[in-house]
């Protein structure tokens, strides 16, 4: 039989006075912590890495591979890389890593994008942290008050990145060269860059903003049929954002780590040709 | 045909409070969890209150919560569940409850009539309307919905914070917005309603921040999220947001207003 349950009087949320009166949180069986923990893990861990990475401003260099936390790099202090990416636009006054004026804009493109905002609005804000699973806070405002309003620059990033994904490619380019920077050879290293450089854009151009600058934003698709095949392209990509967001993550993260590897010297790249 | 008994707990009571009856009853093969609730009113609780009509997963009126999670009644196969788990079947849980099963999705109600109607075209007559498929496939994706309501109990920003209800919409509702918005005869613009800053300033677009769990409810498998409520936020970027387009704007290189 019922066992009676009193309306909360001043309850908030799925406890409010006129809801069913139901005191549980939730009543979800299933194991729906498992995705937004795994999801904080993956993040946090790679949250680590890279700020351990950025900034060691060290090994990040090994002919012909740059790693792509420090791609390009814009300082006076970094190594010189035969014919790659340097710019030396921040001269000598920079005494950070050099990893850190170039990672600004590939970590705004993630933190504001879309599908990442999911996973840790979920996975470490609990906003919610699972459908139908009530949340802590006691207000939402959502993204309509700064800070989380800049979510709404996402777009800049994204041109941002578009610049970044060409110089990670000209990276990917330089790396068929072997280590005395001849051209037309190949290692385990360059199969990587050529992995990684093809999931970075596969990832920058799954965006949302990019799926709405193409053709999104138009009307009728009937008037511009070259923007309307971008958009179906782009679309087709978007489907897939998450697992292009993970899986780029995943290599440009592995790819800095063999560069660390090779420069390190505790490998050595293995040449095909 | 085999069957088994299951057990049930479901939510009985109504404003005054209530809590979750237990009911041990047959299932047979096939069966969806409407079947049983069903069963139930039969053999064992003649009282129990359940709203339903189709029982083909298309009025969208037997929306309830199937062991926590926004499910339809009759969408909802009893083969999903192990013979010996417990099956909690609960009103849904962000609106007033009527009784038992029942809830006032009035909310839902008052937020349709908050979105202006589609604007019909000046000069062209009903009848004479003519559209490509391509310029229609979105609206027509968004068209598929049968206003169950799941999508709006889900969603975190009124289910967990009553005190937004008059600021927001919900998905159901911003998927309307940007139906019309993308809609190739809508002529709200040339009426002076700019659909992608009314979605910010009037229905709360703002606090959606897209964890999808409307997706993940919607039983018509509509891409809420991905299709209609980012590209809205896209729009209303446009905007609100986005320097360059007020720039393009101001010098005559865009007009807000123009179908493009």
């Amino acid at each position: 039989m019922a066992t009676g349950t009193e309306p909360h009087p001043d309850g908030r949320g799925v406890r409010t006075a006129t809801r069913a009166a139901i005191s549980a949180r939730h009543l979800r069986t299933d194991r729906w912590w498992l995705s937004p923990a795994g999801t904080a893990a993956g993040l946090l861990a790679f949250v680590v890495y890279s700020t351990w990475r950025a900034f060691a401003d060290a090994h990040y260099y090994s002919a012909p591979y740059v790693s792509p936390f420090y791609s390009p790099c814009l300082a006076e202090r970094c190594q010189t890389m035969h014919s790659g990416p340097n710019a030396d636009l921040f001269g000598s006054w920079w005494a950070l890593s050099p990893a850190i004026i170039i990672l600004v804009f590939p970590l705004g493109f993630r933190l504001t994008c879309y599908y990442y905002r999911k996973a840790y609005y979920r996975g470490f804000w609990a906003s919610p942290p699972a459908c139908a699973v009530a949340e802590p806070h006691a207000t939402y405002s959502g993204e309509t008050r700064f800070p989380l309003v800049l979510q709404n620059l996402h777009r800049y990033f994204f041109y941002a990145a578009i610049l970044v994904a060409g110089v990670l490619t000209y990276d990917t380019v330089l790396a068929f060269r072997d280590s005395g920077h001849h051209w037309g050879h190949m290692g385990l290293g360059t199969l990587l860059f050529v992995v990684n450089v093809a999931l970075i854009w596969a990832y920058t151009l799954s965006c949302h903003s990019c799926r709405h600058i193409v053709g999104g934003k138009l009307k009728h698709f009937s008037r511009h049929p070259v923007r309307y095949r971008a958009w179906r392209f782009v679309g087709t990509l978007n489907a897939r954002h998450m697992l292009l967001a993970w899986a780029s993550l995943v290599s440009v993260g592995v790819t800095d780590f063999y560069v660390y590897l090779l420069s390190s010297g505790a490998f050595d790249d293995p040449r095909f040709f | 045909m085999s069957s088994y008994e299951a057990r049930f707990k479901v939510w009985r009571g109504d404003v005054r409070g209530g809590g979750l009856a237990e009911f041990t009853v047959e299932v047979n093969d096939g069966e969806v969890v409407l079947d049983i609730v069903h069963r139930i009113q039969a053999t064992q609780a003649p009282d129990l209150a359940v709203r339903w009509n189709c029982k083909a997963g298309k009025c969208g009126s037997c929306s309830a919560e199937i062991n926590g999670r926004p499910r339809l009644l009759c969408m909802t196969r009893m083969s999903v569940f192990t013979q010996d788990e417990t099956i909690t079947v609960t009103p849904l849980r962000a609106f007033p409850v009527v009784r038992d099963l029942v809830t006032d999705v009035g909310f839902n109600y008052a937020k349709a009539r908050e979105v202006p109607a589609f604007v019909p075209p000046p000069g062209v007559a009903p009848g004479d309307y003519r559209m490509a498929q391509r310029d229609v496939d979105r609206s027509q994706e968004f068209r598929k919905c049968i206003e169950c309501f799941l999508c709006q109990d889900t969603c975190h920003v009124v289910r967990d914070h009553e005190e937004n209800k008059p600021a927001f919409a919900g998905p159901r509702f911003l998927m309307r917005v940007a139906e019309l918005d993308m809609h190739p005869l809508d002529a709200a613009a040339e009426t002076g309603l700019d659909r992608k800053t009314t979605a910010q300033d009037e229905h709360g677009l703002g606090y959606c921040n897209i964890t999808k769990c409307c997706t993940e409810v919607c039983p018509e498998g509509i891409r809420i999220t991905d299709n209609a409520l980012i590209p809205l936020k896209e729009r209303a970027a446009d905007r609100k947001y986005d320097p360059l387009v007020w720039l393009g704007s101001k010098i005559g290189r865009r007009t807000t207003d123009r179908p493009r």
